[in-house]
């Protein structure tokens, strides 16, 4: 028996951050349920990160193989999760809204017929209710869902739920899965994911930022930048240098690009417009660089430098090197 | 070809939420609608392909209050060629799986080739419609999308989806249900000649009884809360470049321990 469920998210080999939280979390879960906590894991790779998902409370893990779930593909996917918790009856299924997880988690409740709370940012249990708490138009309010129906599934913000070592006699348990190949699906032609080790905007914890105010393509100060923070830092950028062609559509923070959770956000020549507030308001903490006192950005931002942001980001990134030498 | 535009209208991007007093909802009064940005790349794409194959249809699918009326006609008056509204006071309000649910009924009363939804809809954000609606259907899904190539014979189509940290390219047979999102094309405008064409194309109205859907909710919502305000913090204005940097830069460590 197994009450509480989380897919654990395999990305070029290894097990993603967010499986911990996702572990983390389903353990506090189970716990007050006094009941099991289960992942599943998709495909050969997923045996060797057992151990892992021990450490964070897990009690067993699930290894599907087949060949149809070597690399990722929606319908079988969905297929095998559903499939699990079919066999498993978990009372609470919890999977990340990462890219993938917003591709998954609602074909899977659609085929268990069930409701799907996407994107929550904290759980909290009423008897064996899962209630998940939601920002709703783009983070401009919260709100409570819950499930009418059983299982209960709920998809987690990744970057937000804290890991907690909970560590358990893990047990493995490969299962043998074969899919329904009778349904139609899409056949992966290419995929190309950037190997640089470049995180993904929804994962950084920390995130250099331009906007209009860049004035071109050359963002190698904000490389520069998010080089000396290291690999947990990236760049972004607003709407106006998306669409000035500066930069690609997947680097847009905002209402209708990315939302972000990241530890620091440092927006150089961005405004701060309502829209891009949207998508990165949730920051723990904003830094601000802006040639205009009166941007908006100021008002939301915890430390604001007015200024041009080519003089004071080169002075930036001397200091920030010389204190991270330390 | 024939494309069906899942669109919904939701409240503009500028729009202030407010939570209601009983924490129920949100304050509906004086918000401006618009069609969710994501469906306007489905709408562009759509009138694409149609003019591309130089033959089919563009029909528009949305469920919502009668206002959503004028959401649909702005896709008309930008080409579209007929709209459908599932307009019932038990749908209006409806949690994913119940939408979809209603969308496949009323896809099932049409022909299609495609069918396009936004990746999510910018009001309850919950990116889920789309997926739902094609595991119903039992079609394949293609989300994210920023490209569509759809074959001559119009029986498959190469697709370009963003993944985490990089890009995929599938080729799926069709029909199969595409999620939109931005960089696939630039929407255009509707242009005042297709306003006053606009007006004259028919729009379907449908019940929930006319679809043969319940609207039993699997999912309800409560306790609607303001996040904590942002306040604006310290602001460093005639200091030098470098002085500047040197404060904020141990402010991060110190007072803010965040480096
Ligand atoms: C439907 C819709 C959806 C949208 N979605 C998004 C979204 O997802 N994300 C998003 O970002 N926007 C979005 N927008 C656009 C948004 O309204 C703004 O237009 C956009 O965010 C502005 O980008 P910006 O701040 O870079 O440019 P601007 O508003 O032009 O600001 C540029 C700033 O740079 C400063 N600056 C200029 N030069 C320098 C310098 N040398 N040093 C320091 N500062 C300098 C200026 O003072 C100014 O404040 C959306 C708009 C709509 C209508």
């Amino acid at each position: 028996m197994s009450n509480v469920m989380i897919y654990g998210e395999i990305k070029a080999g290894k097990i993603k951050k967010s499986a911990f939280e996702l572990a983390s979390q389903g353990r506090k879960l189970a716990d007050s349920m006094g009941g099991e906590l289960a992942a599943v894991l998709m495909g050969p790779q997923g045996e060797q990160f057992a151990p892992d998902l021990a450490r964070y409370g897990v009690d067993t893990v699930y290894v599907l193989e087949a060949p149809e779930l070597e690399t990722y593909n929606s319908e079988f996917y969905a297929q095998a999760l559903a499939h699990m918790v079919g066999e498993k009856k978990p009372e609470i299924l919890l999977i990340s809204h990462s890219m993938q997880g917003k591709d998954l988690a609602p074909r899977t409740a659609a085929k268990l017929g069930v409701g799907h709370i996407a994107d929550c940012i904290a759980f909290e249990l009423d008897g064996t209710t899962l209630v998940g708490k939601r920002p709703m138009y783009a983070g401009k309010c919260y709100a409570q869902w819950s499930s009418t129906v059983s299982p209960q599934l709920a998809s987690a913000r990744p970057n937000v739920l804290e890991t907690a070592e909970n560590p358990k006699a893990g047990t493995v348990e490969k299962v043998a899965f074969s899919p329904d190949t009778s349904r139609p699906t899409y056949k992966t032609k290419e995929l190309s994911l950037d190997t640089s080790g470049k995180v993904d905007l929804t994962e950084a914890e920390i995130i250099v930022s331009g906007g209009r105010g860049m004035g071109g393509t050359d963002y190698s100060l904000l490389e520069e930048m998010a080089g000396i923070f290291g690999p947990t830092a990236t760049v972004g950028a607003s709407r106006a240098a998306v669409d000035a062609g500066w930069r690609p559509h997947s680097d847009q923070v905002g209402q209708t690009g990315k939302t972000v959770t990241p530890n620091l956000y440092v927006a150089c020549g961005i405004s701060g417009s309502i829209q891009h507030l949207a998508g990165m308001g949730s920051s723990k903490v904003i830094v601000a660089v802006n040639k205009d006192p009166e941007a908006p950005i100021f008002t939301k931002a915890d430390y604001g430098i007015v200024g041009d942001l080519f003089k004071v980001v080169p002075e930036f990134n001397k200091e920030l090197k010389t204190l991270l030498a330390e | 070809m024939k494309s069906l535009v899942c669109l919904k209208q939701v409240p503009d991007t500028e729009t202030q939420i407010k939570v209601n007093a009983d924490g129920t909802g949100i304050v509906t009064d004086g918000i401006k609608y618009v069609i969710n940005p994501y469906d306007e790349f489905s709408v562009e794409e759509a009138l694409r392909l149609k003019e591309k194959f130089k033959e089919g249809e563009v029909v528009i699918l949305t469920i919502g209050p009668d206002r959503a009326t004028e959401a649909i006609r702005t896709a008309l008056a930008m080409g579209a060629d007929r709209g459908v509204h599932v307009s019932d006071e038990a749908l209006n309000q409806a949690d994913p799986l119940v939408s979809a649910q209603a969308l496949a009924a009323a896809a099932a009363q049409l022909q299609y080739d495609i069918i396009f939804c936004g990746h999510r809809a910018i009001d309850d954000d919950f990116a889920a419609t789309g997926a739902m609606l094609a595991e119903l259907l039992k079609l394949p899904q293609v989300t994210l999308v920023t490209k569509v190539e759809v074959s001559d014979d119009k029986k498959s189509a190469v697709v370009e989806r963003d993944v985490e940290g990089g890009k995929e390219i599938v080729e799926v047979s069709l029909p199969c249900v595409v999620t939109s999102q931005k960089g696939l094309n630039e929407p255009r405008y509707a242009s005042l000649p297709g306003i006053m064409k606009a007006k004259k194309k028919p729009i379907d109205k449908k019940t929930a009884a006319d679809l043969g859907v319940s609207a039993d909710p699997k999912l309800q919502s409560k306790n609607y809360t303001m996040p904590p305000e942002r306040q604006a913090g310290k602001k460093f204005e005639g200091l030098e470049p470098e002085e500047a940097a040197k404060v904020v830069v141990q402010a991060l460590r110190n007072e803010a321990k965040i480096i």
